[in-house]
């Protein structure tokens, strides 16, 4: 369950931002994660709920955006969507397929107080 | 606090760090979140909107380039072993210790939930092995790895094992600074694993397939394996060995040879263009303009 070293990442990023640019408390995130990246949506979306419980993002809402999966198909030489990693190529069924995005998680935006 | 990085640990030289997991409170609803969140407090006035633009393991990152740096400027080969549990990790390294004792010094780190056993296993080689304990935790992350190695007085031309805890799924996000990441796999769990856990194989630059004495015993084809990791991993080595009876073993040993070779001659690299800008300080060619 690595989810929980990632919210308490997104917990200290957070923390980091208020001292930087001055806020207090944080209403809502938007977080990029990529459909490639080592991260379930879902248990993110629990654990950022119990670690945040007395920060300053307690009660914040979470807002996933799902970004998709790129890669570039070494057959024909092309770019290809990879909706999960081991997929072919959906123009020539190739499975030589090198990733070269969507595995990001980045916090984008926040609205806070 | 400690001096390295400030992370407030003061017992980064004992001989068996413990991790303390976060606290976890105990679940009292369910897993379902299509509508669990909490609205604003204050619904009615909008917040101010702010720019972040972080990723989530920046701060293991900075690490893990601390430690990459740190072992790369002393010529250290680490490696970073993943697989699950029970693979044959420790054992691989037992063997591997055996065999490279007298020619490199050798030195592992050790990922488990709990107890030093693996540790212990390594110890009775001869190398020197630090245990991280985990607790609750389910990867080893780079901050913990670079204590453990502080403790461990590596000598400068050694080579690092990072055994990373029995785990297919986590461990694969966290880049510990390692040169190389080997997962490791037995023919016991199926030729499909690569398929089922493709984050692991994804990022592996070397795939050993272990325990190949067991092969006569089960279904397990060793191309198709090999087909399904280079689906994930195109440009992937492979290794077939046995780490209990030797089989193939002596190629896992040329490859390590192979990995430190390049390292050293890198280096070596390195080490001859800054001799020859000395050099050329010291005696600039006739007419060159004097440097202060």
């Amino acid at each position: 369950m690595h989810e929980m070293s990632l919210a308490e990442s997104v917990v200290e990023i957070l923390q980091e931002e208020a001292r930087r640019q001055a806020f207090a408390r944080v209403r809502t995130v938007w977080l990029e994660v990529g459909a490639l990246s080592h991260c379930d949506p879902e248990a993110l979306a629990f654990c950022f709920d119990v670690v945040t419980r007395g920060s300053l993002a307690e009660g914040a809402r979470l807002e996933i955006l799902r970004t998709p999966g790129q890669g570039w198909c070494l057959a024909c030489s092309r770019p290809v969507v990879v909706a999960r990693r081991g997929d072919p190529c959906d123009s020539c069924g190739s499975y030589q397929i090198q990733v070269t995005g969507g595995d990001a998680m980045r916090i984008q935006e926040l609205e806070v107080d | 606090m400690c001096s390295t990085c400030g992370c407030g640990g003061d017992d980064h030289g004992q001989s068996e760090t413990e991790i303390a997991p976060p606290p976890h409170p105990p679940h009292t609803h369910g897993h379902d979140h299509d509508d669990a969140h909490d609205p604003p407090a204050d619904p009615g006035a909008a917040g101010r909107r702010v720019r972040v633009e972080q990723e989530l393991l920046a701060k293991n990152d900075r690490y893990a380039a601390a430690n990459r740096q740190s072992w790369e400027a002393r010529s250290i080969l680490a490696l970073n072993l993943l697989s699950s549990p029970g693979s044959g990790k420790t054992a691989l390294l037992v063997a591997t210790s055996r065999a490279l004792a007298h020619d490199v010094k050798v030195a592992v780190v050790e990922g488990d939930q709990q107890t030093s056993l693996d540790a212990d296993r390594i110890r009775a080689t001869g190398v020197a092995a630090m245990q991280i304990n985990t607790g609750k935790g389910c990867h080893l992350d780079a901050h913990q790895v670079g204590h453990a190695v502080e403790s461990l007085a590596l000598a400068d031309r050694s080579l690092l094992f990072i055994e990373n805890v029995g785990n297919l799924v986590c461990p694969a996000g966290f880049d510990l600074g390692e040169q190389a990441r080997v997962v490791v796999l037995s023919v016991t769990e199926g030729d499909d694993k690569p398929l089922k856990y493709p984050d692991a194989f994804a990022s592996a630059d070397l795939v050993v397939i272990n325990k190949i004495d067991l092969l006569p015993y089960v279904d397990f084809n060793v191309d198709r394996c090999i087909a399904y990791t280079r689906r994930l991993r195109p440009a992937v080595e492979t290794l077939c060995l046995s780490a209990t009876t030797g089989d193939g073993v002596a190629a896992w040993l040329a490859w390590l040879a192979a990995r430190r070779t390049d390292l050293l001659q890198a280096r070596r690299a390195r080490l001859a263009a800054e001799l020859a800008a000395v050099d050329g300080a010291l005696n600039p060619p006739p007419g060159a303009t004097p440097q202060p």
